[in-house]
């Protein structure tokens, strides 16, 4: 789960890492309130979990309130990659002498917490990584005996941060940074960029902060702070069904039974010329709710125009698949054509059932790529 | 000989009591695996369809020689089940449980490799070694005994390829699931390593997918490392970036992890890759037949 700015600087200061003062507006007037009580100048923040705002015209400067509240009705309801912005941080403005970077990230291929730090912040990380790998310091925490001191100065030396006094607040920095990481079981922490200020004050400037959805239930005030109405508006639908959901771009609503198997759905309708219009995981089961549940999110995504249904019977019965597929149909209107495909444990019961029901809007097919090139056909 | 799991498996079950380990443990039996005990805490002395019931993984161990365990407890207990599973003296862990912490795994990994014993999982279906043992959610009946080695990490896509193989008439040495969690307990490096030792298998199916890095490693130890021929097949090819499909694991994060480039460091070792699970198992048979 990401956070926002926000909420990661809130818990950056949680931990100790020092961030500027500022507070959240869902309104020009609150923007102004704000601004106001902090003093300006102050910076005006599009709260969105993309990166690029910047670019896009959603950070803004302001040096009083009736500009405050100005720049922040620009931004409100501003449509960035794709999220609409309906906060700003409204934060103290900072005067920049540098910009370094410094990361804590979840690297899965060497099994360990990984430091990042760079004193060429404020830029795109992958691309100091791409064009210039020697300024960027890399360094692995072992698990078990956590952080050591030595670790930050290591940090800092290799980076080439010569002030001492930057030194000393950059290596308290990493360390609080890697209790954050550890306390709130994070998959990233970065700041990007970690200013110094004119007076060599070290402190964050944004946060991009990543929490283990897995790790949620340890940590219920982490799981609170997720934005249902941020997400998408059919995938906050399923989330509320307990559906695995995720929209893609095209016509063919695909649900299968598992990750590996639904994901392969997926190419393979890409692959025989269609355009998938959903990832749906039906999961191990199969039972008559959960296909009801499934098939209500997909025909509520307007593009949809067929549906694919592949189902690989292993534990899952696929007799007991067609009688949900048959229950759903019932209780619920689907306008599209649906090709279900089933293979395995009683499989042939399963198309029996299918058939004998005859709806004119159930297609069988016997395969995998069959079902994917009728289902575009039908789309069509 | 097979890999991993054989006749000589004593199967301890850590939640035997429970629905699911009820359901699957008793399964495995019925399969043929030897599951020799349960363990639920507060439970011992009880039995399941007569097997033993003891309340620690030691007392398993002690009493009813198990040698082996399945992990079927509650996520927020999986990693506990797993330490308690490796000091009590077992030699492989398959562990089954969904949405374990990626932080446990850390510790985990890093704690089974210490003490030399084999963790399978988490979030995994097994491993079956048809005609010898089923340790998990496999379903046996899909899968005919054979020689090709099949290693993945997914279920169901694994049974696809699986039933694709069978119906060309191949069958499988062993079927490993390794899980579809950032970090597992066994990667595919391990497995295409114990499948180049073992006599049994004479070809090797890799199943990846979107997220990490472990398909490109698998491409430089293929090359470097093995003798007998793999084929592979990824999924996610159409999965957008920042996005999790399904699997905690299966994420592109940034430019890092997609299926193309997947696809491209095993195609550059020499290595065919399918582009549905057809033509994958349609590859296995040209080799196998050639």
């Amino acid at each position: 789960m990401d956070l926002y700015e926000h909420q990661g600087k809130e818990l950056f200061r949680r931990y100790g890492i020092p961030v500027s003062e500022g507070r959240v507006a869902t309104s020009p007037a609150e923007a102004r309130a704000a601004a106001e009580k902090l003093g300006p100048p102050v910076v005006v923040k599009a709260q969105v979990l993309t990166g690029g705002r910047g670019k896009a015209g959603g950070i803004k400067l302001a040096t009083d309130g009736p500009e405050t509240a100005a720049r922040a009705h620009d931004i409100l309801g501003m449509d960035i990659r794709g999220h609409l912005v309906s906060k700003v941080l409204v934060e103290k403005a900072s005067e920049i002498a540098r910009e370094y970077y410094l990361s804590l990230t979840f690297d899965r291929s060497a099994r360990k917490p990984l430091f990042m730090f760079t004193t060429e912040g404020g830029v795109d990380i992958e691309e100091v990584a791409a064009t210039r790998p020697e300024a960027l310091v890399r360094l692995h925490v072992d698990p078990f005996v956590g952080y050591q001191p030595w670790q930050g100065r290591r940090l800092v030396y290799a980076g080439g941060v010569e002030h001492p006094g930057e030194q000393r607040q950059i290596v308290s920095i990493a360390a609080k940074l890697y209790e954050a990481f550890v306390g709130c079981e994070a998959m990233l922490c970065e700041i990007n960029p970690l200013i110094v200020t004119p007076d060599g004050e070290v402190r964050a400037l944004d946060s991009k902060f990543t929490v283990d959805d897995n790790a949620l239930f340890r940590h219920p005030e982490l799981a609170e702070l997720r934005d249902l109405a941020a997400a998408d508006p059919l995938e906050a639908f399923a989330r509320e069904k307990g559906v695995t959901y995720v929209k893609l771009d095209g016509e063919v609503g695909v649900l299968g039974n598992g990750a590996g198997l639904t994901m392969s759905t997926v190419d393979v309708v890409t692959f025989v010329g269609g355009r998938p219009a959903n990832f749906c995981d039906l999961g191990g089961g199969g039972d008559a709710q959960g296909v009801v549940d499934a098939l209500e999110v997909i025909a509520r995504d307007a593009q949809v125009r067929s549906i694919f249904f592949n189902i690989f019977g292993g534990i899952t019965r696929c007799d007991e698949v067609a009688r949900g597929i048959l229950q759903a149909v019932g209780q619920i209107d689907i306008p599209h054509p649906i090709v279900v495909r089933l293979d395995g444990t009683n499989a042939e019961e399963g198309r029996a059932i299918l058939r004998e029901a005859a709806l004119p809007s159930l297609h069988t097919e016997a395969t995998m790529l069959d079902g994917a090139r009728r289902a575009v056909e039908l789309a069509a | 000989m097979a890999i991993l799991v054989d006749e000589r498996t004593r199967l301890v079950v850590q939640g035997l009591t429970g629905s699911e380990g009820r359901f699957h443990g008793l399964r495995n039996r019925a399969y043929g695996t030897n599951v020799v005990a349960g363990v639920t805490p507060g439970k011992g002395g009880q039995d399941v369809d007569g097997i033993p019931v003891f309340d620690t993984v030691a007392d398993a161990v002690a009493e009813a020689g198990a040698n082996a365990a399945m992990v079927f407890v509650p996520a927020a207990f999986a990693a506990d089940a797993m330490y308690e599973a490796i000091d009590g003296g077992i030699g492989t862990v398959v562990c089954i449980t969904e949405g374990v912490p990626a932080h446990d795994m850390l510790r985990l990994h890093a704690y089974v490799r210490s003490r030399g014993v084999t963790l399978v999982g988490p979030n995994c279906p097994g491993v079956l070694s048809p005609g010898k043992a089923n340790v998990g959610i496999i379903p046996a009946e899909i899968f005919r005994a054979g020689r090709v080695g099949l290693v993945s990490r997914s279920g169901t896509l694994t049974y696809q390829i699986g039933h694709e193989l069978a119906q060309l008439g191949l069958g499988n040495s062993t079927i490993v699931g390794i899980g579809g969690d950032p970090v597992v307990g066994t990667s595919f490096l391990d497995v295409l390593a114990l499948f180049e030792a073992d006599e049994e298998t004479s070809q090797v199916v890799l199943v990846g997918e979107i997220g990490g890095d472990e398909e490109e490693k698998a491409a430089a130890f293929i090359e470097a490392q093995m003798t007998k021929p793999v084929v592979a097949y990824i999924a996610g090819f159409t999965a957008p970036t920042g996005k999790t499909m399904g699997h905690a694991g299966a994420i592109i994060s940034g430019s890092s992890g997609t299926a193309q480039a997947k696809k491209e460091a095993l195609e550059a070792k020499g290595i065919r890759v399918g582009t549905t699970p057809t033509e994958t198992a349609e590859l296995v048979a040209e080799l196998a037949g050639g």
